[in-house]
């Protein structure tokens, strides 16, 4: 160990004479967090690179949580200027982020991404799903008589005689995935309160909180396949297993048609159009935040985010709508707030 | 093995001495002579299969990465007024401006010439890539050429790219907005009248990376320049840490606990998985240091703590393999034990430490995991560097950590840039291990 210690020493002090002697300020823009936002945050970087005389910042991935971790660690310049995330930012990490001295955090939203099923192209075509009968399907526990057993269906027939009659196996997001939070709440749950078997357990005497864990408790009996890793593994999974069905982003499945065919949700299969318009249910927004702090300390920030939201970008017809991205209707309000520099504890008051 | 050395003495106790010949084999012979043949058929079997996997290996990574170094671009000649430049630079998306002008000095190209099939200006926008930088970058610099005719060659979108290297079938493509069928039919005219042609790619080899709705942009060139700044930190810092501190252990250091401490815990530093050198890096290097994110200084710091232990464990090996005769012959000359070792010993251990070396750096340059904390996997595109200091400092990637990324990306082109990734990081690799083996060469004496 004392070994280790003393090259880790002088290994640092190498580091820090290094630093003494390259004592420059970072002059590009540092993202981290969602691999969901990832993409569009990458072809606004390019672009922004492109356009402007700022270099082309630099977009790493990890995850929501991850990213907005890193962004609260403090104000400096080794630390991240903006987090991606496909979730809104949560109130216990405001409050780790206020801790550490991250006090002026500006929110902003860029668009909404739709979450589709889609399986193999050649595999059987799944056109009847409603949420329920994903949630029938992949539930840990089922109600069956007044009682909470282990999910007894077998394959997509047994759920909804509509659905073709092959094994269930289904390829889901992750827990460390942004995108599973949406799956769990605008799938899952919603399957639960439309069969009635929130309030089934609500009224066998769960509490609320109880019979909503109940809801988005997956089933393990390896019907459904947690993927950790990117779009990409669940595609690879979905290739090899004809009767898969995975749950992928739009902007991913688009690019990939084909080899994908897609589910519809009640009908309406997954377009810009129709999640714009809100028929399409499985939806969710999308931010990044910024570090005021860091406006007019790191070169090129405010003018990122500007150009993220701008009409041209962000817009319809622009790069990221090309890309997948469902474009806002609220952008001009986002261009103001960014603008202003608004920040959130600004907004709520 | 050991069923011949158990049975032979037992042999000659039970008297079939007499029975044996040299030209017929007895039953025990026999056993051992086919034991013998079986171990040298799995000895084989066990080359073959080995070289069964490298040539698979070999053969899909050429297969998959070969089309990465090829691309299908659009010849035409495009004038710009300095009216259209004013216009296009006065916007906010100025690249998008440009492209826009190229599409209409296509679709009025095609006009003359007289295409047969019929398009619209959308489907032209379909079948070229995201040129606007190409061209921005050429006007910014050359401002004198504006309104004078300039060629262009410039990539296709990653469809029709897939589409003529055999990666997209006619029958697979279903009308998106990225791709409609009726778009190749125009892309096999204009193929055919010569607009159109494949050509080498050397964006991919010199470029840097580039959005995911921009593939053909795409190149490894900048992370290669990245790899090449990490390593000379390694190589800088961990071969006089390393060859030293092996040294002074192997050839000064007295033989107690301590040093049996010391040495133990080497071996398990070589151990250590690489994520943990990348959670120190991020702590040490970047959070107390103050070091900046995702540069090849950080990452080579880090890899150089990962490098360490291979390095000193080889050149002990190698200090340790010199005769004690020599140390003897120099030490009864006269010379001081400083001397002895570094006139005697050093040179003759040389090539053992450079083999040593080669292999830490090519282990350290094959690594994605410690980068993954310091910033340097994700998007990093920020091209070269401006000066040989600021490519320690200025934020880039590396191979690894590009393959990985392109890997993930959505767009199936990407996944061909990866492979063709592998195959410059095999041919860096292999000129490390040339320059390792030329050294041996130069510095190996016989005694």
């Amino acid at each position: 160990m004392s070994f280790a210690k003393m090259t880790a020493s002088t290994l640092a002090i190498a580091a820090v004479s290094a630093s003494a002697a390259v004592a420059q300020s970072r002059d590009n823009v540092q993202v981290a967090g969602s691999s969901t936002v990832l993409p569009y945050a990458s072809i606004v970087a390019e672009v922004f690179g492109d356009n402007t005389d700022f270099p082309t910042p630099v977009v790493e991935s990890g995850g929501s949580s991850a990213g907005l971790k890193r962004f609260c660690e403090g104000v400096g310049e080794n630390t991240i200027d903006v987090a991606n995330a496909s979730r809104a930012i949560r109130p216990s990490e405001v409050e780790t982020c206020a801790a550490n001295g991250v006090e002026d955090i500006i929110e902003v939203r860029i668009g909404y991404d739709g979450i589709v099923f889609a399986s193999q192209q050649d595999g059987p075509a799944f056109n009847a799903f409603e949420p329920a009968d994903i949630y029938q399907a992949l539930a840990g526990q089922l109600i069956v008589d007044g009682e909470l057993v282990d999910n007894p269906n077998e394959t997509w027939a047994d759920v909804n005689a509509d659905l073709p009659d092959v094994e269930i196996a289904a390829f889901i997001p992750g827990t460390k995935h942004g995108t599973r939070e949406v799956f769990e709440e605008k799938v899952l749950l919603v399957g639960c309160e439309n069969t009635g078997a929130f309030e089934a357990m609500v009224e066998m005497g769960m509490s609320e909180d109880d019979a909503e864990g109940a809801c988005i408790d997956v089933r393990t009996d390896g019907k459904s396949v947690d993927i950790d890793g990117d779009y990409t593994e669940t595609l690879a999974r979905i290739d090899s297993n004809p009767e898969g069905i995975g749950v992928f982003g739009l902007a991913f499945y688009e690019n990939n048609t084909d080899k994908l065919k897609v589910a519809t949700i009640s009908g309406v299969a997954p377009s810009t159009e129709t999640i714009s318009s809100g028929e399409y249910p499985v939806s969710r927004p999308l931010y990044f935040y910024v570090k005021k702090a860091h406006i007019g300390v790191i070169p090129g920030l405010k003018e990122y985010a500007m150009f993220f939201v701008s009409d041209e970008v962000a817009g319809p017809g622009g790069p990221l709508s090309n890309y997948g991205l469902v474009p806002d209707p609220e952008l001009a309000a986002t261009q103001d707030k960014v603008a202003n520099e608004v920040t959130m504890s600004e907004e709520s008051m | 093995m050991t069923d011949a050395t158990a049975s032979t003495p037992a042999a000659p106790a039970s008297g079939r001495r007499q029975s044996i010949s040299l030209f017929r084999q007895d039953a025990h012979t026999k056993r051992r002579n086919a034991a013998e043949t079986r171990f040298k058929a799995y000895g084989l079997t066990a080359v073959l299969v080995g070289l069964f996997f490298l040539i698979v290996l070999f053969g899909s990574i050429i297969s998959n990465g070969l089309p990465a170094f090829t691309r299908t671009v659009v010849e035409l000649e495009l004038t710009l007024t300095q009216e259209q430049y004013e216009e296009a630079e006065s916007k906010l998306l100025k690249t998008g401006a440009y492209r826009d002008f190229f599409i209409a000095a296509f679709d009025r190209e095609l006009e003359e010439r007289g295409v047969e099939v019929e398009y619209d200006a959308a489907a032209l926008e379909r079948i070229l890539g995201k040129i606007g930088g190409n061209l921005r970058e050429f006007y910014t610099a050359n401002e004198d050429r504006l309104g004078q005719p300039v060629d262009f060659e410039l990539s296709t979108s990653s469809r029709i790219d897939g589409y003529f290297n055999g990666r997209l079938k006619r029958e697979d493509v279903r009308d998106s907005r990225f791709l409609m069928s009726t778009d190749l039919d125009l892309a096999d005219e204009l193929y055919a009248a010569g607009i159109m042609k494949s050509d080498f790619n050397w964006n991919f080899i010199t470029g840097a990376d580039s959005g995911v709705d921009n593939p053909g942009g795409a190149g490894i060139g900048a992370s290669v320049v990245g790899s090449f700044f990490m390593m000379i930190v390694v190589l800088v810092l961990s071969l006089p840490i390393g060859v030293a501190a092996s040294i002074y252990l192997e050839e000064f250091a007295p033989k107690n606990r301590w040093t049996d401490l010391i040495e133990v815990n080497i071996s398990n530093l070589a151990a250590v998985p690489s994520i943990v050198f990348g959670i120190l890096g991020l702590a040490v290097f970047i959070q107390f240091a103050g070091l900046p994110q995702s540069a090849p200084l950080v990452g080579g710091l880090v890899l150089t703590l990962m490098t360490l232990p291979t390095i000193i464990i080889s050149t002990r090996a190698s200090l340790k393999s010199v005769p004690p005769s020599i140390r003897d012959a120099a030490l009864g000359v006269g010379a001081s034990k400083m001397q002895a070792v570094f006139h005697h010993v050093l040179p003759l251990a040389m090539p053992g430490i450079l083999t040593g070396t080669i292999i830490g750096l090519a282990q350290a340059l094959g690594e994605t995991a410690p980068l993954l904390l310091i910033g340097m996997v994700g998007f990093v595109a920020r091209g070269y560097p401006d000066g040989f200091v600021s490519g320690f400092t200025e934020a880039n990637s590396a191979m690894p950590a590009q393959i990985y990324t392109w890997a993930a990306r959505a767009d199936a082109s990407f996944y061909e840039k990866a492979w063709g990734g592998i195959i410059i990081l095999l041919l860096f690799l292999m000129t490390m291990n040339i320059i390792a083996i030329v050294l041996r060469r130069r510095f190996e004496r016989r005694w």
